[in-house]
């Protein structure tokens, strides 16, 4: 018992040292004299390459901002902040997201601006032996499991339907259609084999070798693909967010983005 | 409403249960007559899908069924696959309600006095008539409440059955898939109606196990 009794004292004065050390470490860097600024950003799922690039460059050059981006759907984004979440700015992958917010009144209307482009491309395995080489090819037997986004709150699956139902297939599909929940969903289940093709946007198919992609939808077969940027009108930080907003639409992030595929549409 | 969540989950929950009902009820009978020195160990492996984390099952079961895993590669040679089909759903609500029914059962064998099952022995009952005859009966409602028990947490399942048969409807979009989708849409009455029915079958199906497990209790007490 003994032995159990000073094992256990070990183990707590342990755990003290180590909260005391990190209490301390955390002083220390509070001590710095700039005022330390936390933004929250919701971005399209699709962002997530080519914001944690930007987020990066930012985050050296604007060491006291802090910015913490959280990746997702558009449309779960949207319900995230209609249900009172605290975002400062949102990035949204379709317009309809952001009109939806306007309506409500929750941007600051004045802040909304286009930043990028995107264009949506069907995806196959790269070891698939399909022989598709245009978006009507997904009726074909060979692709037995077709993977989008959930049509009402994935602006990728928006698109997507929009494209089908010009082919007039949309129907035939829906029987072999899986839906997930954002676009990085859909590319995995492609790229893991588990759905024999998808719909993603290039910007996707690119980030992985485990796909390639078959076809590209044509222009005017679905709405422009436009990713919106505001501020959210209760931010309690929007001159950071204002800033953040000014540096997304700038020389350097164009870079970024322009890397991962984007087009940019900020002048 | 489009009430195909409803057959599909009522489906899968009435397969998953009769699937765990006779998985749990064979190992909990096994375990609990196993005297070696792993008992603990072997229980808690069969107890890990209810307390680990549904996207932690739906992994390992990604990792299984999926078109690389070994089951899956052979699906895929036979032309069909697991992932993303009814018999998926299936499965990850078997895996995560298989521990509650074991749990149960084994529970109720272990109240069994042993003396009863020794005498069934000593008159020359086989292994299997000792369980099927003299102890099932005897623990009864402990398996009764373990089975009502694994179908509430089948009917309730999500994380891995997402993970593993997706969201297709009226084939796999299961009532907790189809609450999850229509928040994630907006559609918040769609939502609250199939989580006002969810909440009121789980809620009879508790309530009914409880009165009914009480009055077996009353009525004849476990092998005395």
């Amino acid at each position: 018992m003994k032995k159990v009794r000073m094992i256990l004292a070990a183990l707590v004065s342990l755990m003290l040292i180590c909260s005391v050390a990190a209490c301390s470490k955390q002083d220390a860097s509070n001590s710095a004299p700039a005022q330390k600024v936390s933004l929250t950003v919701s971005a399209a799922a699709s962002l997530k390459d080519s914001m944690d690039e930007v987020q990066a460059n930012y985050a050296k050059e604007n060491p006291n901002v802090t910015v913490t981006i959280n990746y997702g759907a558009s449309g779960s984004l949207e319900q995230q902040i209609e249900n009172g979440a605290d975002v400062d700015v949102f990035i949204s992958a379709a317009t309809k997201q952001i009109d939806q917010l306007k309506a409500k009144g929750l941007t600051m209307d004045d802040t909304i601006t286009n930043l990028l482009g995107n264009k949506l491309v069907l995806i196959v395995p790269s070891d698939s032996k399909a022989n598709i080489t245009d978006f009507s090819g997904v009726t074909e037997d060979s692709i037995k499991k077709l993977a989008l986004g959930e049509a009402k709150s994935v602006p990728a699956g928006q698109y997507a339907e929009e494209v089908f139902k010009q082919l007039n297939i949309l129907d035939q599909i829906k029987g072999k259609s899986v839906y997930g929940k954002d676009v990085k969903e859909v590319l995995t289940w492609v790229a893991t084999g588990n759905a024999d093709a998808g719909v993603v946007y290039e910007t996707d198919a690119k980030t992985s070798d485990k796909v390639k992609v078959v076809a590209v939808a044509a222009d005017g077969s679905h709405t422009p693909i436009v990713y919106p940027a505001t501020i959210i009108k209760s931010s309690k930080n929007v001159d950071a967010a204002k800033a953040f907003m000014a540096y997304l639409s700038g020389p350097q992030a164009k870079v970024v983005f322009e890397k991962y595929g984007f087009t940019v549409l900020a002048k | 409403m489009d009430l195909d969540p409803l057959w599909i989950s009522l489906k899968t929950a009435i397969t998953a249960t009769l699937a765990t009902f006779f998985l749990g009820l064979i190992t909990a009978w096994l375990v609990a007559g196993y005297r070696g020195k792993f008992k603990g160990f072997i229980d808690g492996v069969l107890t890990l899908p209810m307390v680990l984390p549904p996207t932690v099952v739906g992994f390992f079961l990604l990792l299984l069924l999926g078109k690389n895993g070994p089951f899956g590669e052979i699906l895929y040679l036979l032309g069909t696959a697991i992932i993303f089909s009814w018999p998926a759903t299936v499965i990850a609500a078997t895996v995560v309600a298989f521990p509650l029914m074991y749990k149960t059962a084994r529970g109720a064998f272990e109240q069994i006095d042993i003396n009863t099952i020794n005498a069934a022995r000593t008159l020359g009952a086989s292994e299997w008539k000792v369980f099927w005859r003299v102890a099932v009966p005897l623990a009864w409602p402990g398996i009764i409440a373990g089975t009502i028990l694994a179908f509430a947490r089948a009917l309730g399942e999500f994380g891995a059955t997402l993970m593993v048969a997706g969201n297709i409807p009226g084939k796999t979009q299961t009532i907790p898939v189809a609450i999850f989708f229509a928040v994630e849409n907006g559609e918040m009455e769609q939502a609250m109606t199939w989580v006002f029915m969810v909440f009121l079958i789980s809620l009879v199906l508790m309530s009914v196990m409880n009165y009914w497990v009480d009055a077996q209790r009353k009525q004849a007490p476990a092998g005395k």
